[in-house]
């Protein structure tokens, strides 16, 4: 990446339609290098699309976006030699031992087998990973297969990491445990760009952008989000974005929750 | 930062991974051994075109010597087996109406009389013909087994005469049946089963090769790596072109040893030319594998591969019979060419220079169909 560029991710009018749907709808993101950036927003609000065009997988219908100053669509291949992934399936191969997997995603990113071991033996102490390097990673459990994922996605030294509900179906403590390799990988100067429907995680991050039927609505550090809106956390301004937007009343507390459906079983 | 057309390093970490699934997987391991010993033993005897020991009934109203020497002929021939004595016409009737005899000699209670007074007597063969192999073969055989013991009672009665059959004019035809001189079936079917069963195995096994990536979401990862196609899909056939080389000689082995199906050609040449068609099989499966999206659509697309290659490929039915048409879509079926080339090398020992065109078609056929797997296989999600 250009030392003099200061963003990673910069798009422009970034839309994607899927016959007559718009699935995303002229998106304009920055993302300043270095940074934590939460892309946040309801189920089906674009979010995994606007990912996967930003890897290349998917071709924008109509708009530019550029990740650490190449272009998504004339240069997809130089980016993807330079970008870390992290699918909220954690594809990993169920069939290959913990090792193996980042053996063979080393291999994948062109790592001599030099660099490969050493780089092994970072990211499985990094990932809390030791004595389970020859466990067959389908044996492994929810939150150490997520951080395998991470590994895996770290083998190449990327400068960004993409990871999209990188925490979905994985524990409390796992997930803070996830939340801290975050964060230190952050301190080392990788820029993350990471959606999370966990509006706690959300919080830590250095910047949020809300996303609601394929538009940002918003884009701004937690803090000032929280302020500016006059709401106690993320969680409230996410429920009252989506009341704004549906003009439906969302239940604030599960509490709530729990005591309409008491009341309608009797 | 490795941004080249075809990396070896990339193109390695694939055959590894690939090899490691393989050997975890005891399916993909033994299917290539126990398929070939399944299906050579099961169709190695079921596909077979000879037809003896053709059931039949007997309805001798003559019962003398000259009737019985006329069925001991029948008998002796081995195409048919008596099994019934009948002392009616109903009730022969009644065993071919019901299947258990597929044909019926009738002999009439003159047959010894008229033969005695010099008079040619009529017998008749009532064959099932529902199914024609059996009905051809028992009609051939039995008018050749007549004639024959016509021109035997002809001969002796003129000996009797004094009068030498030798010394009448007759023309005499030389038959001489190359290459499978006993007319042995399995010496046409077995060869032939080897190249069937080799296809079936090989496309089977690349079939899921990357729709497993896809049920997995395995290839979501993928994707976003700087993996090419080319090495992906080059990659993924490496290991299954080992198995089923070996598959190959299993079978091969089974069919010189087990079946006594000698080769009479070059081994070498037939070896290489096993595995470039194991190479073409192993690419069908592939192709298949890009565009199915779950195992279950791979299945369907594997029957309309090998449904197809069975019946027009010249494996059981003679391609020459077939209508034009019909016979060309057998030129694009690989297998068509392999047959043509197994058989040649197994029973005519011919050389590769017979053979060119078929190896040329298999080349051509490797290549396009491999080059279209690649093209077909983008990484994108579009």
């Amino acid at each position: 990446m250009p030392d003099g560029l200061c963003y990673a991710i910069e798009t422009e009018g970034l839309t994607k339609k899927f016959a007559d749907f718009t699935a995303v709808d002229g998106v304009c993101l920055r993302i300043p290098k270095g940074s934590v950036f939460g892309l946040l927003g309801p189920n089906g609000s674009g979010k995994s699309t606007t990912i996967r065009m930003l890897c290349c997988v998917l071709t924008p219908t109509s708009g530019k976006g550029t990740v650490m100053g190449m272009d998504i669509q004339k240069n997809p291949e130089g980016i993807k030699q330079n970008l870390g992934y992290m699918s909220q399936r954690f594809s990993l191969y169920e069939d290959l031992t913990v090792e193996e997997n980042l053996d063979f995603y080393g291999g994948i990113y062109g790592l001599s087998k030099d660099i490969r071991d050493e780089r092994k033996k970072e990211l499985i102490t990094m990932a809390n990973l030791s004595g389970k390097e020859k466990s067959l990673a389908g044996t492994l459990s929810g939150g150490w297969k997520q951080r395998l994922a991470l590994g895996c996605a770290l083998i190449h030294k990327p400068k960004l990491l993409i990871l999209d509900e990188p925490t979905a179906g994985v524990d409390p403590v796992s997930r803070r445990v996830f939340w801290e390799i975050i964060h230190s990988l952050s301190k080392q100067g990788i820029t993350i760009l990471v959606t999370t429907h966990y509006m706690d995680e959300a919080e830590s991050c250095d910047i949020v952008s809300f996303i609601f039927d394929g538009k940002i609505i918003n884009t701004a550090s937690p803090e000032d989000i929280i302020k500016s809106e006059g709401a106690k956390n993320l969680e409230d301004i996410f429920i009252k974005y989506v009341e704004r937007i549906t003009n439906t009343k969302v239940s604030s507390a599960f509490a709530g929750v729990k005591f309409l459906n008491e009341e309608s079983n009797e | 930062m490795n941004n080249s057309l075809f990396d070896i390093k990339r193109f390695k970490s694939i055959i590894k991974k690939e090899f490691i699934q393989v050997r975890r997987d005891p399916v993909s391991l033994r299917l290539p051994l126990v398929m070939p010993i399944i299906f050579m033993l099961l169709f190695g005897y079921a596909v077979t075109t000879e037809v003896d020991n053709i059931s039949t009934v007997v309805f001798d109203q003559s019962m003398t010597q000259d009737s019985r020497d006329y069925v001991e002929k029948f008998i002796v021939s081995d195409y048919f087996t008596v099994n019934y004595y009948v002392n009616s016409e109903g009730e022969m009737i009644d065993l071919i109406d019901s299947g258990k005899a597929k044909a019926g000699l009738v002999i009439p209670s003159d047959f010894s009389i008229k033969l005695k007074t010099g008079k040619s007597p009529k017998t008749q063969l009532i064959i099932d013909g529902t199914d024609p192999t059996t009905a051809r073969t028992a009609m051939n055989s039995g008018i050749i087994i007549s004639e024959q013991y016509s021109r035997t009672y002809k001969e002796t009665s003129l000996k009797m005469l004094g009068v030498s059959a030798a010394a009448l004019p007759s023309t005499e035809i030389n038959v001489r049946v190359w290459y499978n001189p006993g007319l042995e079936s399995r010496k046409f079917t077995i060869p032939a089963l080897v190249g069937l069963i080799l296809q079936n195995i090989t496309v089977m096994l690349t079939a899921f090769a990357l729709v497993r990536e896809k049920e997995r979401s395995t290839i979501e990862q993928l994707i976003v790596t700087p993996v090419r196609p080319v090495e992906l899909i080059l990659g993924k056939l490496v290991p299954y072109i080992i198995i089923g080389c070996v598959s190959f000689l299993f079978a091969l082995s089974l069919c010189v040893f087990w079946f006594s199906v000698g080769i009479e050609g070059n081994l070498l040449l037939l070896l290489v030319l096993g595995f470039l068609f194991v190479f073409c099989s192993l690419s069908i499966g592939m192709l298949i594998s890009t565009f199915a999206r779950n195992q279950l659509q791979a299945m369907m697309s594997m029957v309309l591969v090998i449904l197809p290659s069975i019946l027009l490929s010249g494996f059981i039915f003679p391609r020459e019979a077939m209508p034009a048409a019909i016979n060309f879509l057998g030129y694009l079926i690989p297998l068509t060419y392999f047959l043509d080339i197994i058989r040649g090398i197994v029973l005519k020992g011919i050389g590769a220079g017979y053979l060119l065109n078929d190896i040329f078609a298999l080349c051509i056929f490797t290549f396009v169909i491999l080059s279209i797997s690649v093209l077909r296989f983008k990484k994108s999600l579009d």
